[in-house]
């Protein structure tokens, strides 16, 4: 076993979550790992810290703390002002060492899986990513997480033996976060960073942000799988109707007819809309992850022994060519007698 | 240059099964592919060398059974394949693959970029890439769409996709470079290549000593993830109800309960 720089007998009995920032505060997948490692902290009798790099923290610092951190170790300086992984790498290691805690969770995102990955490597440690769920055992500080294997809907235990941190890495939408409570307190660790500009080997040239599109926040969603053969142009007309995103599966994502971060499923986005219409799915448990937290799922196959109808609420055996145009009328005829 | 492409061989994803007893991966009869995402990342590769020559070699980690999934690259444009192949180096996670990778890559000696694919089809972990930089000790550009070189200042630049937008970044060589799936239209094999790439004169394979790997570090024994158990997913109860009536009347019902829960 390669020996990780610290182990599980000088690892601190806490929980760090690596926060990342989008326009309007802290990322939606922090939050939901606050979450999570709040409820863990709390099972464990261990403490929950929040890691911050940026160039003004203070604000985020104080959101972190309201949504379930202890303590917020934050590392402030210009350099820090935009991701850069020789930069943010290094500012989180030297941390890393210096709080040593059991457990390191990232969202699986660009920069969290960059940073993860990297990290996993100078601290000789293990990284489960994509995990669906996280466990603490009690006593040995132990961090058991869920993968979900390859297809079939069969989860793989895995845990680290004496290797610290325990990192992992959960995309977004798999845990649910809960709202803020401005009143409680937190303690503010302000890591002093030393960075030159020669530390950092990556320029940015140009950075051009746009509000991409969050499935994980849509109340409904209308996805395609190979049995649509590519037109989701009917599925974004449907969508406009209904104030809905367009999703798929791998399969159409992979051949280009529809846009990654549009993915549904375990190597995609997990969703909980109110209505997830599965259009032509068969239904690979790699999906399936994906809508199990709809609150009504319809599926639509033409083949009645698909296995999405084992996971639909309302089923429908027929050629989606001709029920989403006939879907189309009726939702738009029934939409102006409601007006 | 030197371009160095990682390549896994995968099962095909739609043709795994899993045993319902055992929870065990249902190997026999399933064909193999080289990995999709891979796909792109050799295509990123060939299109650096059209345009600033050089050599593309390929490694990988597996069996020599996985030889010919990997010629097929050749036949596209590659040069040569190096295959890490040794029973010790099997089981490995991430922390061993990317070191195993490494060992090879050093082999290599003066290489100037390695691409990945962005994730690989059966692991989905898509945490090598920026694993490997580290123990390359090399500059990363992760989920890159596309890249461009200035070779005379040995600088790589690449468009890093990112949520709904992108930067452009740029790192100095050698550098990993991760490249988004779909990004690009991997090219076919060339015929007239055939031949020449299928003859096993295009293959190096080079057990653990060969690279130098230091035994703690790979495989099983260099892998600190263990599974530890298995079970089955919890799976929501639905209703399975199955709507009957002409295609117009399914159409009304399903826009009924449509708007009924919305």
């Amino acid at each position: 076993m390669p020996l990780s720089l610290y182990n599980a007998d000088n690892a601190d009995q806490s929980i760090w979550v690596y926060l990342e920032r989008d326009r309007d505060g802290l990322a939606g997948i922090s939050l939901e790992l606050l979450a999570k490692g709040r409820q863990l902290a709390d099972q464990a009798g261990w403490i929950l810290g929040g890691i911050l790099l940026g160039s003004q923290n203070s604000e985020l610092c104080r959101a972190a703390i309201a949504h379930g951190a202890d303590e917020i170790w934050s590392a402030e300086h210009v350099l820090l002002a935009d991701f850069t992984i020789d930069a943010y790498s290094r500012v989180m290691f030297e941390m890393i060492l210096k709080g040593m805690p059991g457990v390191l969770l990232f969202g699986a995102t660009p920069d969290g899986r960059d940073l993860a990955g990297c990290l996993a490597v100078r601290l000789r440690t293990g990284l489960n990513a994509d995990c669906t769920g996280l466990r603490i055992r009690p006593g040995s500080g132990e961090l058991v997480c869920d993968v979900s294997g390859f297809g079939g809907g069969v989860l793989a235990l895995i845990e680290m033996g004496l290797n610290r941190p325990q990192m992992a890495t959960v995309r977004p939408g798999v845990f649910s976060k809960f709202p803020p409570d401005w009143n409680r307190a937190g303690k503010l660790i302000e890591f002093p960073v030393l960075l030159k500009e020669a530390d950092i080997q990556t320029r940015i040239i140009e950075k051009v942000s746009a509000e991409g599109v969050d499935l994980t926040q849509a109340s409904l969603i209308i996805a395609g799988g190979r049995g649509i053969e590519g037109d989701f142009e009917t599925l974004r007309e449907l969508a406009d109707i209904l104030e809905g995103e367009v999703g798929g599966t791998r399969p159409p994502v992979d051949d280009g007819y529809i846009e990654r971060e549009r993915q549904i499923g375990q190597t995609g986005v997990v969703c909980s809309p109110k209505i997830a219409i599965c259009c032509g799915i068969s239904g690979a448990f790699h999906f399936i992850v994906g809508v199990e937290k709809a609150e009504v799922v319809i599926a639509i196959n033409s083949d009645p022994g698909a296995p999405i109808f084992e996971h639909a609420d309302y089923c429908v055996v027929g050629d989606v060519r001709t029920i989403l145009p006939l879907l189309k009328e009726s939702l738009q005829s029934q939409l102006v007698e409601e007006i | 240059m030197i371009s160095v492409v990682c390549v896994k061989v995968v099962p095909k994803s739609e043709e795994i099964r899993v045993d319902p007893d055992t929870m065990m991966l249902i190997r026999e009869g399933v064909r193999s592919e080289i990995n999709p995402p891979d796909m792109n990342a050799l295509e990123m590769a060939l299109s650096a060398k059209d345009r600033y020559g050089g050599q593309v070699y390929i490694i990988s980690m597996g069996p020599p059974a996985f030889v010919p999934f990997l010629q097929a690259g050749v036949a596209m444009g590659a040069d040569h394949i190096y295959l890490l192949s040794d029973f010790t180096l099997a089981g490995a996670d991430t922390l061993a693959t990317t070191y195993t990778l490494s060992k090879g890559i050093r082999k290599l000696g003066d290489v100037d970029l390695v691409f990945c694919g962005e994730e690989s089809s059966d692991g989905a972990t898509g945490q090598v890439p920026s694993g490997l930089s580290e123990w390359l000790n090399f500059a990363g550009l992760t989920l890159t769409t596309e890249t461009a070189l200035d070779i005379e200042s040995g600088l790589a630049r690449g468009r890093r996709e990112i949520g709904g937008g992108y930067q452009i970044l740029e790192v100095p060589l050698p550098c990993v470079v991760s490249v988004k799936t779909a990004c690009n239209e991997p090219r076919f094999m060339d015929y007239e290549r055939k031949e020449w790439a299928f003859d096993r004169e295009r293959v190096t394979i080079w057990d653990a000593e060969q690279i130098d790997a230091d035994p703690d570090l790979t495989g099983v024994k260099g892998s600190p993830t263990v599974v530890s158990g298995l079970s089955q997913a919890p799976v929501r109860n639905r209703k399975k109800q199955f709507l009957e009536g002409s295609p117009a009347e399914i159409a009304d019902q399903i826009a009924e309960i449509i708007l009924q829960n919305s």
